[in-house]
């Protein structure tokens, strides 16, 4: 499948809607950090990555793969796996629902074809990526690792031992995304516990460190592209620190770290469905609140 | 006669190390971790042959667990060597998550468990890392009894499937399991049979367990010695049956009292076949600085003390 960057565009859209309908559906998840994130998503999974989604490999010999850290956006994840190909669409509608694979947080242990590792305790990811980017060095696999982190979670110590390790083993074809958006459960990062110049933070560190608008796609897409080409000559890892709006998409969900855990009810949700019309690339179904 | 005499003495962790060397022979796919402790754990063999396929973290125990994780993903078999207490209750939500919850194929191997690691004192003597690793869904756990059951143990956990936690141990400790006695993961070995009261023990106590009988030989009481090397899955079967026979049972372990071999073994008989037990363990305490053999004195980890155990169940349950 390849898409205009017209067409991502309403991708984005669709998926937007896709985790207002799931989170609804649940009565329960994560829609402001998944709202925020959806450009990034839907850029690394319909232009930047290369990967095989059916069968799906585990190991991922020879694809780039992706580690979601901050796990609890899991809506965002679950909407782009699955309308890569990796799953069936209706599975969407199982979301936080018994007997589904599409479990609140992400895991392997149901089997859900895309995912690698489980994440949901925060501050793990980046290791696992670590560890990914060391096998595939070790396979003489030149595809990249990507990882994606919440800016609060990035106050779990886990994620500063393995800023560390990264550029001590030269991962080059590593490239990590914090998500700062500002907001974490508890209000904002800054009154909940300030981060401080993370640039100074993580060059510091030894990263190569780039900075994207989260939320404007052709950027993402444009940065990302770069950022790949110029790995090849580095010895560092790189870390993009995309600015984004939690909610962004809904006027409702923006400005606000209210919705970063709280699903929408059935008049919000359909508040939030009329500010992101239909798209060509349809509902998952059933075709509830549509 | 006791029928495994001492053939020398070593410590647990050179066999986990010489093995580990072995596997990097062997064993393309094995790669080997560390958190600044690959003297302790006797890495240093595999680190100067294969050094690139050793990681040296740092002090950064819950790093090691998930980069360990993420090099499965990719075919790769890890083996993470720190010290017990750093490689379980430091680091249980790393292997909680990244590792068991996700099935990753990590070999979580662990050097100065329980009391014997000495001097260093409480805040390094984990006695309770049996119960964190055992409470864990699709974790295996292995304690082997010496040094060469450690280097057989390690060279095994590499062909078994999913994630492992193998504990051992710091000091010098007599080598008895000769090498051609078959070691099979979930099997218990009986040592030596008996029909009197069995003596379940795991790692170090193994061998006091073996010195107890002896003791108890001489008093006219056939012990029948259990090396319960593999406390999860644990071999229920071999632990019934030695039961059923003697009626009885003291089990004993360089590890707390909650959580640990005896407790896996009440449960199997609880609902199986139920005996009177008794319990040679650190009795719900932390443990302190001393030499080893102070340290199994002072808390009660001694051949001296599973005889005692055994003829008070003898008396009481006749």
């Amino acid at each position: 499948m390849v898409f205009t960057d017209n067409e991502l565009e309403i991708l984005c859209r669709q998926v937007r809607r896709d985790i207002i309908r799931m989170t609804w559906r649940a009565a329960s998840g994560h829609p402001g950090g998944s709202l925020g994130c959806t450009e990034l998503l839907v850029a690394l999974y319909f232009r930047i990555m290369e990967y095989r989604p059916h069968p799906f490999n585990m190991d991922g010999v020879g694809e780039d793969i992706f580690f979601l850290s901050n796990g609890h956006i899991s809506p965002v994840w679950y909407s782009v796996l699955a309308r890569s190909g990796h799953f069936p669409l209706s599975e969407l509608a199982t979301f936080r629902h018994i007997n589904s694979r599409l479990q609140g947080h992400p895991t392997t242990h149901e089997g859900l074809p895309g995912v690698r590792v489980a994440s949901g305790s925060l501050g793990q990811g980046l290791s696992v990526a670590v560890g990914a980017a060391l096998a595939k060095r070790l396979n003489g696999d030149q595809r990249f690792v990507f990882s994606l982190h919440g800016d609060g979670e990035i106050q779990e110590g886990q994620i500063w031992e393995a800023a560390m390790a990264a550029p001590k083993f030269q991962l080059n074809r590593l490239i990590s995304i914090i998500d700062l958006n500002g907001r974490q459960i508890d209000g904002n990062t800054d009154d909940v516990m300030p981060l401080g110049d993370l640039r100074a933070k993580w060059e510091s560190f030894g990263w190569h460190v780039a900075a994207m608008n989260g939320n404007r796609l052709p950027e993402v897409i444009a940065t990302l592209q770069r950022l790949m080409h110029e790995a090849e000559d580095r010895r560092q890892p790189t870390m993009v620190l995309m600015v984004t709006e939690m909610g962004y998409g809904v006027d409702f969900m923006m400005g606000t770290h209210k919705w970063h855990g709280v699903a929408p009810n059935r008049d919000e949700a359909l508040r939030a469905l009329s500010q992101l019309p239909p798209t060509p690339f349809g509902d998952f179904e059933p075709l509830d609140l549509v | 006669m006791n029928p495994f005499p001492q053939l020398a003495e070593k410590d647990t962790r050179s066999g986990f190390g010489d093995a580990l060397f072995k596997l990097g022979q062997t064993h393309p796919r094995v790669v080997a971790l560390t958190a600044d402790l690959a003297g302790s754990l006797k890495m240093d063999a595999f680190r100067e042959a294969f050094p690139e396929r050793f990681f040296q973290v740092g002090v950064a125990e819950a790093n090691m667990m998930g980069i360990a994780a993420g090099l499965t993903i990719g075919g790769y078999i890890p083996f993470t060597g720190t010290f017990a207490n750093f490689s379980t209750g430091r680091v249980y939500d790393q292997i909680r998550q990244s590792i068991a919850y996700s099935g990753k194929n990590v070999k979580i191997c662990a050097s100065h468990a329980g009391l014997t690691l000495g001097e260093d004192g409480a805040t390094h003597q984990i006695l309770e890392d049996i119960g964190l690793m055992k409470m864990l869904p699709g974790m295996t756990v292995i304690c082997p009894a010496d040094y060469n059951q450690t280097y057989q143990a390690t060279l095994a956990i590499a062909s078994w499937p999913g994630p492992v936690y193998l504990r051992f141990g710091r000091p010098k400790w007599p080598v008895f399991i000769p090498m051609d006695l078959s070691f099979q993961i979930g099997r218990v070995q009986i040592l030596r049979p008996g029909s009197d009261v069995t003596l379940a023990a795991t790692g170090h106590m193994v061998w006091m367990a073996l010195q107890a009988a002896e003791i108890l030989a001489r008093e006219g009481i056939e012990a029948e010695v259990l090396n319960v090397h593999t406390i999860k899955p644990l071999d229920q079967e071999t632990i019934l049956r030695s039961v059923r026979k003697t009626g009885r049972i003291v089990t004993a372990e360089e590890h707390n009292l909650w959580g640990g071999l005896g407790e896996s073994i009440s449960r199997l008989l609880c609902m199986h076949h139920p005996a009177p037990q008794r319990y040679v363990a650190v009795q719900d305490q932390f443990g302190e600085s001393g030499k080893p053999h102070e340290l199994l004195i002072k808390y009660g980890l001694t051949a001296e003390r599973i005889c005692e155990e055994s003829i008070q169940l003898l008396r009481s349950s006749q």
